[in-house]
């Protein structure tokens, strides 16, 4: 990781040097080595650029304020970054000839949280040799991969201007959807227990909505009280899956599976099963589709095509 | 000093549940949060910080407060507070403790807030010493001392056992009616568990933060300051930090209509929102660069400089731990030269 942090810095001071783009988006180190920040740099800092098996953050979002700014702006995108990005784009959120994309190599992510305590961390090969305040550990990095990353969806990049990647990345795309099939398999009453157990957690903090490259609307109906949805808290049991399954619709056919809202939430929902959900059910009734593959106008949401599937005819909970 | 078998909880929480409504800290679906003791869920003590403070016992993030019958033109007031009857929150730890007592500066204060109040009067508190407190933890900078907490009744978890001292009238009523679970012991243990406890405390990487670095400098400085932008930029204006907060107290009051008239209540809210005090005029802070300077001069600086230099953060590490972009109160002190060398 080391070798292609330094690559990134040196191919970013490059692009600065000459011009060609005016600020970077990437990370920056925080307080341990796995706090790290989303930031822009420019010259000055650049050399403060981080890049660990702890920059989960996507950063393709940002560039829907920055690519509305002045100038140019270079960033790193993971493979799976690289798919909001596109989506983005085919949304006319961001604007394509403001931005100069970095593909960077990733191994998959991993998650501080599984870390457990945690002072000082070092990355060796494998593992992390983490220093806590009651003693040392190694934990293998497999272990503690970030839940979006546990079940890769790719290791494609979807866009780019230049590719940093040193080496071979592991494909965990496998096992992609066999969360879902697990909660497929699951008796109405067993699915309903999980949902009602892992969702009654949610204190509607809004880190999933605001870190969704899918979510961008300047004013979000739950926000807005003229929508006679607004609402700042759950008052009961069903407004708490209210809120996530009309965002879990809102952005059917456009969340490319970047499993940020899972990455981010304080209660450790597993909201981007929601969506995965839909993606299998999208894949199977209208054919294979992944958001972001490509800059599109079309999705299996908004394309009419004569022989679709009339999903409510042959699916009823799920199963055919 | 009393004590109890730890594998004789179960009997003491049933005994508890015979008088009063216990809460403590339960494991559901991976996360400890407080919530009402029930036969067969998973009661966890020993979680070091759960990931919503106990604030909700007094401050619930939702709570109605007052209903009216629209009948015709007439419009009945039905005021639905009540007397709360006593209730046990148990395994508080000392920060969440402190937390009390900031939001009692806001909500005790004139005029006082009734529906706080009732219940804080009727809450009896059964504090948690930490023994192992982790790299975000904070509070010595506060001086809190983790091992010591304040409230009702103090329990240590040590070894076997549970070790229990009352300290105020209301944690002897509660004392007196389990004390039959109990054995009289000299809690020499309990000593010794804080005196380790001590030892690590000291090497606690943020246990020397100079927390009233921002507080010190002239306030319209601190305001002006470019480091806000830089600070804030990869904030993404969720509630996160706000909500498992320990004393952040902001609440919206709303309004939904019911069957016949219309139910007022009132609901957390986040000064990182961007509708947060939205009034006619607009909202006052429209970016959130300065809806974020917001949140940390009201905590580090205004709320000090009304509440005879009270800092509105305990160092409880829960925004350490739970910002989605790693961003917290401890980089903000520091950026403001708060790092002790």
């Amino acid at each position: 990781m080391q070798k292609i942090r330094e690559a990134m810095v040196a191919f970013a001071r490059r692009k600065l040097e000459e011009k060609e783009v005016d600020r970077v988006i990437g990370w920056k180190k925080g307080e341990f080595f796995y706090d790290n920040s989303p930031a822009t740099f420019t010259l000055e800092n650049i050399a403060e650029l981080v890049y660990n098996s702890f920059c989960g953050a996507n950063l393709s979002k940002y560039l829907v304020d920055e690519s509305k700014k002045d100038g140019k702006v270079l960033v790193f995108l993971k493979p799976c970054d690289t798919y909001s990005f596109n989506q983005l784009v085919s949304e006319h959120r961001i604007d394509r000839e403001k931005v100069f994309v970095v593909a960077v190599q990733c191994n998959g992510m991993c998650d501080e949280k599984k870390l457990g305590e945690a002072t000082d961390v070092k990355e060796d090969g494998e593992n992390f040799l983490v220093g806590t305040l009651y003693g040392d550990k190694k934990i293998p990095k497999d272990d503690v991969l970030s839940i979006k990353c546990e079940t890769c969806k790719t290791k494609e990049f979807a866009a780019f201007d230049e590719k940093i990647v040193l080496g071979e990345m592991p494909d965990r795309s496998e096992k992609r959807f066999e969360a879902v099939e697990k909660l497929e398999r699951m008796s109405e009453a067993e699915r309903y227990e999980f949902w009602q157990n892992e969702l009654s957690k949610c204190i509607r903090c809004n880190a999933c909505r605001n870190v969704c490259p899918a979510c961008t609307c300047t004013n979000c109906v739950f926000d807005n009280p003229k929508s006679g949805i607004a609402a700042k808290s759950n008052a009961d049991s069903f407004e708490e899956k209210l809120f996530h399954i009309i965002r879990a619709y809102h952005v059917a056919g456009r969340c490319t599976d970047c499993g940020e809202c899972s990455r981010v939430c304080p209660e450790q929902i597993p909201l981007h099963l929601i969506n995965r959900k839909i993606i299998k059910d999208l894949n199977e009734n209208y054919g294979e589709y992944q958001a972001g593959a490509e800059v599109t106008a079309l999705n299996p949401i908004v394309d009419f095509r004569s022989d679709d599937v009339e999903a409510a005819t042959v699916v009823k909970g799920g199963k055919k | 000093m009393i004590r109890i078998k730890k594998t004789a909880l179960p009997d003491l929480y049933r005994a508890i549940e015979k008088d009063y409504p216990l809460y403590l800290p339960v494991k559901k679906a991976n996360c400890v949060d407080f919530d009402r003791y029930e036969e067969g869920k998973e009661v966890s003590l020993e979680t070091l910080r759960t990931v919503k403070s106990p604030k909700d016992m007094f401050f619930p993030q939702s709570e109605d407060l007052v209903k009216f019958r629209v009948d015709g033109q007439n419009i009945e007031v039905i005021d639905i507070r009540t007397e709360a009857k006593p209730f046990v929150v148990m395994g508080v730890k000392a920060c969440d403790i402190r937390s009390f007592d900031v939001l009692d500066k806001v909500f005790l204060a004139d005029p006082i807030d009734t529906y706080y109040e009732t219940k804080r009067k009727a809450g009896v508190i059964v504090g948690m010493a930490c023994s192992r407190p982790d790299e975000a933890c904070f509070c010595t900078a506060y001086g809190i001392d983790p091992t010591l907490p304040a409230g009702d009744v103090t329990t240590y978890l040590c070894d076997e056992y549970l070790y229990w001292q009352a300290n105020t009238e209301k944690g002897k009523d509660l004392t007196s009616k389990v004390a039959y679970l109990f054995e009289e012991t000299d809690g020499k243990e309990t000593e010794k568990q804080r005196e380790e406890t001590a030892k690590v405390l000291k090497k606690v990487p943020f246990a020397s933060l100079d927390v009233n670095a921002l507080n010190r400098q002239e306030m319209l400085d601190t305001f002006r300051s470019e480091k806000w932008k830089e600070l804030s930029e990869a904030c993404l204006g969720c509630g996160s930090c706000t909500f498992v907060c320990p004393t952040c107290q902001c609440f919206d009051i709303r309004e939904f209509k019911t069957k016949d008239g219309v139910s007022r209540f009132r609901c957390w809210d986040s000064c990182m929102y961007k509708d947060f005090t939205k009034t006619a005029g607009g909202q006052p802070r429209p970016t959130q660069w300065q809806r974020f300077r917001q949140r940390f001069m009201h905590k580090l600086v205004y709320f000090a400089e009304n509440n005879d230099g009270m800092i509105s953060c305990v160092g409880c590490g829960r925004c350490v731990k739970k910002c989605p972009q790693h961003l917290n109160i401890v980089k903000v002190i520091k950026a403001f030269g708060g790092e002790k060398k």
